[in-house]
């Protein structure tokens, strides 16, 4: 065995404080931004500053900023993983680096079919992206996906690739898909177009959102439950809610990592279920077929 | 009066959340019925627990849909509705 080179070693350093300097920088930022208050409260994402703008007032909140902390540790964790790529004597971070690689590019072709192969890299990062947002709440912070503004525009980025896909075949076809079974359901598939995003939207916001808000729920009620029963022992013991040590932290596994993970899963499938359906197939390689038909004939004739 | 008017309108947003939630017997009974098929299916065919489960999980979140528009409601009824009502009713008695 090789002993690594001190480049080597320095760029792992790097890539792993990519990983970590974002969210410990978040932590401190939300310590010294939240206000003190007394017993649980439910809120929205804090809102850090505005940035005035002709139109409306760009406001930059919490959730953007944890969300673009989760983006650059996704990007240090991707340069770590395939950092010191070989094809003899692999390392343990190539063999996972390939499994993910492996493992995403058959959830594809499983779901999407073949010619759908290069969604796999917008695939896995929608995934890993919603998957990391949800989690992050493990370390306190405001999960970017229990703020709408995030996950719509997740939805509206699938959204505009699901009509380019539609489009393929023409404006014509896609005006023509409104019409089908009948022409007269044309308003209520126009409606349904509009669904999509929205309810993938509401979907995924709904689930974390509701997964927080039961857990503060919980944790007052705990709060209350302990005063309750230890509220007669004199002085410190009976104001410290002993309850809430460890108990909301069964909870949290169910409503933020099984909830989260679930909730991105689905994100990422439904994206390659509505791609793959709007995309015209038989039309599309029909028409390429006589595209190419067309033009050998043409090259024959100039042949001859 | 001003007192009454904004207890009536507090009461109604929480009313009007609870009433709301109604709507999650649906995803209950639907996500009930698909967990129930999924464990018939993977008693008769156990080698398809693998793909029979993650099909139901995304059916599950697919009938979650409807609950959580109402979740969503009712969230907004708690906690936005009742300070933009306010502001309505004290904009219209001129206050």
């Amino acid at each position: 065995m090789k002993q690594k080179s001190f480049r080597f070693i320095a760029a792992d350093i790097l890539y792993i404080a990519m990983m970590v300097v974002p969210f410990v920088a978040a932590i401190i930022l939300k310590v010294l931004t939240t206000p003190p208050s007394d017993g649980v409260s439910i809120t929205g994402a804090r809102i850090f500053f505005t940035i005035p703008m002709p139109i409306q007032d760009l406001i930059v909140t919490e959730a953007q900023i944890n969300s673009l902390c989760v983006m650059i540790a996704l990007f240090g964790l991707c340069l770590f993983l395939t950092h010191g790529l070989r094809t003899r004597d692999i390392s343990v971070r190539q063999h996972l680096a390939e499994w993910i690689v492996e493992k995403v590019d058959k959830l594809v072709s499983d779901s999407m079919g073949k010619y759908f192969m290069s969604f796999a890299p917008f695939i896995i990062a929608i995934l890993a992206l919603s998957a990391f947002s949800s989690f992050s709440c493990l370390l306190g912070l405001f999960p970017p996906t229990s703020d709408i503004n995030i996950v719509a525009g997740w939805a509206i980025l699938v959204f505009i690739l699901i009509t380019y896909n539609k489009l393929k075949c023409g404006p014509l076809h896609y005006l023509k898909g409104f019409a089908e079974p009948v022409a007269f359901l044309a308003p209520i598939n126009f409606i349904s177009e509009f669904a999509t995003p929205i309810s993938m939207a509401f979907r995924h916001y709904g689930n974390v959102l509701s997964g927080s808000v039961i857990s503060v729920l919980i944790a007052t009620a705990l709060q209350g439950l302990s005063n309750l029963l230890l509220g007669w022992l004199p002085g410190f013991f009976g104001e410290f809610p002993f309850l809430q040590i460890g108990l909301p932290a069964v909870l949290s596994i169910y409503f933020d990592v099984f909830s989260g993970g679930l909730q991105a899963f689905i994100f990422a499938m439904l994206t390659m279920m509505y791609v793959s359906d709007g995309f015209p197939m038989e039309e599309y390689f029909a028409r390429k077929a006589a595209k190419e038909n067309k033009k050998s004939a043409k090259q024959k004739t100039e042949v001859i | 009066m001003l007192e009454l008017a904004i207890g009536i309108i507090l009461g109604g947003c929480a009313l009007g959340a609870g009433c709301a939630m109604i709507a999650g017997i649906g995803p209950g009974i639907g996500e009930g019925n698909a967990v129930a098929s999924a464990c018939e299916a993977i008693a008769r065919q156990p080698e398809s627990k693998g793909s029979v489960t993650s099909t139901m999980l995304m059916g599950c979140a697919v009938a979650e849909t409807t609950g959580l528009y109402a979740l969503v409601i009712a969230i907004l009824l708690i906690f936005v509705a009742p300070n933009l009502l306010v502001n309505i009713l004290l904009r219209a008695i001129g206050a």
